[in-house]
């Protein structure tokens, strides 16, 4: 690991990774937990039980909690876009717009509306109407994400747009490539998939605490029944659509999946490191090994990537100084070209200056030759397009280590409440416990994975971070990030308390 | 009953929501000091938007973007390199 740069760029992006990190210590919680509310509240509906509804009304009073005090949270991400990223948000402008204000939108109707009748319209409007208002929480929550992750899914995956060198922003071409982009759905799978574990564990940490408390048993098993079922099955579609993740992630970041899988030479046909300690020496084009220990599954990283189990897979070394066998171009080309784009986009610039129409458009008509390469022209040298391996590589293979914990929680909690000894399973209660921090602990692993494993673009191939960020005194950066940690922290204190608080009422104090 | 009981009955199924919750009481006022920080505070004093407040029109924004990325390498080092610039 090299020595880390304290300028302006680091700071931004530390102040941006710690709101979007605190951020997402709520958000997973909202998007599983808003389901499993549903699911209860429908069986409460179909068997006219009381228990169910006394149930489904304290995990919406949880729910409650976890949504006030993560609301808005995200807006202070969006301040940052206007301060400290203004490059970047001035060019994508364009694409970002119609996602977020859809987002708005769909947010302030389903969720405002809906969120009011969910929980004041009790005893006040009819069964069916509470009920439907319930699952439109869930899904308009869910339907929030999907705008700000298709948002993310095009900066990994720049598609449906063409750079207007006039406005100097990506202008939107086709809004249903910009949706339906395979890594924009992929993304939105795999993260609501992974948040309805977090919710599932949720519940199965409250739960296991009351069964060892010997307090609320009843609702408490039900409760795991519920919560064990739908953590299983999201375990089952969070591993399918991880693998899509994997294999969009093969050819459209071909480096960030080389990066957390750890790969330095190309292999065919390439083996996945299921455990591996990396060589913390190892540099690109040297001759060290990549690891100081390893275990490996043949094969298996040429199937993840590819679909194919003899096919070629590329490593670090392989897409930095290219591949003629493989037909690939090394970073010291591109650079190359990019280089030449910049240079033709400044050329643009002057005639334009000028009020010269045809040199202009002379520059332009060359800039477009060279135009897919923009980015590549602000990097140094082609090291510079590596992220950093170690990062990369751990927080992949935490998360993945993690999910398979939750398989594991889900299978055995429903096994034992479908034989209805789970309250005598001392043993297993603690790992119960224990279940939802781990899950958050995977969560973040994964968006360290996916924001770390990206670097260093913003906009993938297009626009380097350190082109995205505004020209501030790093000073004001420094003093917001220390503002942001304090005011996050206070506000999760906050959360952890009333939580707590209303935990230890149990049921009887929901409302 | 008439449409304009309408927003009568909207207004008192609010009122009385707001009127019966607990623990919702604490979490509103959390919001409240919550959005009144971020907006009054955070968004005026540390988070005005840079285009916005240095420019006027889209023109001269578009045109400030265009000097700092074909400037490229030269804009890009000396973001790197402001260690605690001020």
């Amino acid at each position: 690991m090299g020595e880390i740069d304290l300028g302006l760029v680091n700071w931004s992006r530390a102040q941006f990774a710690l709101t979007a990190m605190y951020h997402w210590l709520f958000v997973p919680l909202t998007l599983g937990l808003s389901f499993l509310c549903a699911f209860f509240e429908t069986i409460y509906v179909r068997t006219g039980k009381e228990e169910w509804k006394h149930l489904t009304k304290f995990w919406m009073t949880l729910f409650g909690i976890n949504f006030a005090i993560g609301i808005a949270t995200g807006i202070i991400l969006e301040f940052q876009f206007g301060t400290n990223w203004s490059n970047y948000s001035w060019m994508v402008g364009d694409i970002f717009g119609a996602p977020l204000a859809i987002e708005g939108i769909v947010a302030f109707f389903l969720e405002a509306t809906f969120f009011a009748v969910m929980f004041f319209g009790w005893n006040r409007v009819s069964k069916g109407f509470h009920l439907f208002s319930t699952w439109m929480v869930a899904v308009g929550s869910n339907l929030s994400a999907l705008w700000i992750l298709v948002a993310n899914g095009w900066m990994q995956h720049p598609v449906g747009m063409q750079f207007n060198p006039e406005t100097v922003r990506f202008e939107m071409q086709n809004f249903w490539e910009v949706l339906f982009s395979p890594v924009a759905v992929a993304k939105f799978t795999h993260t609501t998939s992974a948040s309805f574990i977090v919710g599932s564990l949720f519940v199965i940490t409250v739960s296991s605490w009351y069964l060892l408390k010997g307090r609320h048993l009843l609702m408490a098993k039900r409760s795991i029944l519920v919560a064990s079922v739908f953590g299983l099955l999201s375990f089952f579609y969070v591993s399918l659509t991880g693998d899509e993740s994997a294999y969009s992630n093969a050819w459209t970041q071909p480096m960030k999946l080389a990066a957390y899988e750890g790969l330095y030479d190309g292999e065919r046909p390439a083996d996945i490191v299921a455990l591996g300690i990396l060589n913390p020496a190892k540099r690109p084009g040297d001759d060290r090994q990549p690891f100081l220990f390893e275990i490996k599954i043949p094969y298996l990283l040429s199937v993840l990537a590819n679909r194919s189990v003899d096919s070629f897979v590329p490593g670090i070394n392989d897409l930095l100084y290219g591949n003629e066998a493989e037909g690939l171009v090394g970073i010291d080309k591109k650079i190359e070209r990019g280089r030449i784009a910049v240079a033709d986009l400044a050329a643009y610039k002057e005639a334009k200056a000028a009020d010269d129409t045809a040199a202009a458009a002379a520059a332009l008509a060359r800039f477009e030759q060279n135009s897919e390469f923009l980015g590549h022209g602000y990097l140094e040298k082609p090291e510079d397009a590596v992220p950093p391996v170690q990062t990369s590589f751990y927080s992949f293979h935490i998360m993945v280590f993690l999910a398979l914990f939750f398989g594991f929680i889900c299978a055995a909690y429903l096994y034992y409440t479908m034989k209805d000894t789970i309250e005598q399973k001392r043993w297993l209660l603690p790992f119960g416990i224990s279940s939802f921090f781990v899950a958050l602990t995977a969560s973040q692993a994964g968006w360290v994975t996916a924001e770390v494993g990206r670097q260093p673009w913003a906009i993938q191939d297009m626009l380097p971070v350190g082109m995205a960020t505004s020209n501030l005194a790093t000073g004001n950066v420094i003093a917001t990030f220390w503002i942001f940690a304090a005011l996050f922290t206070l506000l999760l204190l906050a959360e952890i308390k009333i939580m707590l608080s209303q935990i230890k009422k149990g049921p009887e104090g929901a409302k | 009953m008439t449409i304009w009981s309408y927003p009568i009955r909207i207004f008192r199924f609010y009122r009385d929501g707001f009127a019966a919750m607990t623990v919702g009481r604490t979490l509103w006022k959390l919001i409240f000091i919550k959005l009144f920080i971020m907006f009054a505070v955070l968004k005026v004093f540390f988070f005005p938007d840079f285009l916005t407040t240095r420019f006027d029109t889209d023109e001269q924004r578009a045109g400030y973007v265009l000097e700092q990325i074909t400037n490229g390498a030269a804009n890009q080092d000396e973001r790197r390199n402001s260690h605690g610039r001020d």
